[in-house]
């Protein structure tokens, strides 16, 4: 296989790498490191690539199971700040600053999601992934997926409109 | 679009039931500016989906390292033997011709040759004769060397007597 056979596979689903990186890491740096590991990955295997059907749900749970194994040993290695006198309800002054560019707000709640909600909503309300390829990648039954999908999208928007009454409106 | 449909939509959709066809009707609602304003909150996060999407873009290149393959050293390795070879057996090898494929002058040389070689042969063997008419007389010779042996033995035996004489007159 050659570079540019190569760069013809992987050119429509490096974006889609990059940004599930992206959402796990939150690090603009981290996830472009995450994306030339997982490329590189599998240029060194391109030989053995051909026989994978799915080449991009193979990609796409690379990256997933590699950005979770950088989270463990982050949280390894950092102490976590926790805390723990912290109140939801009052929005602070700064909240609502960040509320004025409420798109912003979404990525942030996002960030506070549970990892495996954080890839399936990423996988389906923006890669738009059918829930197949999302069982492919997470090794979850679609029933599960479906439950998770809906309690994700369910936080968000309650934590929107929150942040709407306190905030914007 | 029908406001109706898109809050039964938006229900399935809070339930994870939509599919990617519905899904994308509602982000191409939400993406236009009016809006109800109580689902704003809808509109904020269709309004991300779709902006991520387009624009958080994977832009760096990934410097990907082609193996070296050491197959053309090899290639050559592989010539050169071959070539070798295909010398070795061209000098060396394979020379033999059966008398009947020679040509006509190369079997004339060859006849001559052999008749050249057998000639010197028999001369060769008529030499070996003659060579044993001397082997013989060195034989002989060597007999007669034995015999003279015997003959100084004699003629020391005798001087010891004389010298024996001498003495025995001497006293």
């Amino acid at each position: 296989m050659t570079q540019t056979d190569f760069t013809k596979l992987v050119l429509p689903f490096k974006d889609k790498v990059y940004r599930l990186a992206k959402r796990l890491l939150v690090s603009r740096e981290e996830a472009e490191d995450a994306t030339q590991e997982i490329l590189m990955k599998l240029w060194n295997n391109s030989q053995k690539i051909k026989e994978y059907r799915n080449i991009e749900a193979f990609a796409m749970t690379m990256t997933k199971n590699f950005c979770l194994d950088r989270l463990k040993s982050k949280q390894a290695q950092n102490l976590k700040i926790v805390h723990s006198n912290y109140e939801e309800n009052n929005t602070s002054l700064e909240k609502q600053v960040e509320a004025r560019d409420s798109v912003d707000w979404v990525s942030k709640i996002i960030e506070e999601l549970p990892e495996q909600q954080k890839i399936i909503l990423q996988l389906r309300d923006i890669e738009e992934y059918d829930f197949d390829e999302i069982a492919k990648v997470v090794d979850m039954n679609p029933t599960a997926i479906r439950v998770a999908l809906s309690r994700a999208r369910k936080t968000i928007r309650e934590k929107l409109t929150k942040t709407h009454r306190y905030g914007i409106q | 679009m029908v406001f109706n449909s898109i809050e039964k939509l938006l229900e399935k959709y809070d339930n994870g039931e939509t599919t990617i066809k519905e899904e994308q009707k509602l982000k191409a609602y939400f993406t236009q500016d009016d809006v109800v304003p109580h689902l704003e909150s809808y509109r904020v996060m269709f309004q991300y989906f779709s902006t991520t999407k387009q624009e958080d873009l994977y832009t760096k290149d990934v410097p990907l390292k082609t193996k070296k393959s050491n197959i053309y050293q090899w290639i050559s390795v592989a010539a050169l033997l071959v070539l070798s070879l295909g010398i070795f057996t061209t000098q060396f090898g394979d020379n033999k011709k059966t008398y009947s494929e020679l040509t006509m002058q190369e079997q004339k040389d060859y006849d001559q040759a052999v008749e050249v070689f057998s000639l010197v042969g028999s001369k060769f063997d008529q030499g070996e004769s003659n060579m044993a008419a001397f082997g013989l007389m060195s034989n002989k010779l060597s007999q007669g060397v034995g015999k003279f042996e015997h003959v100084s033995e004699f003629s020391e035996a005798t001087n010891k007597m004389f010298k024996s004489k001498k003495k025995k007159q001497n006293k």
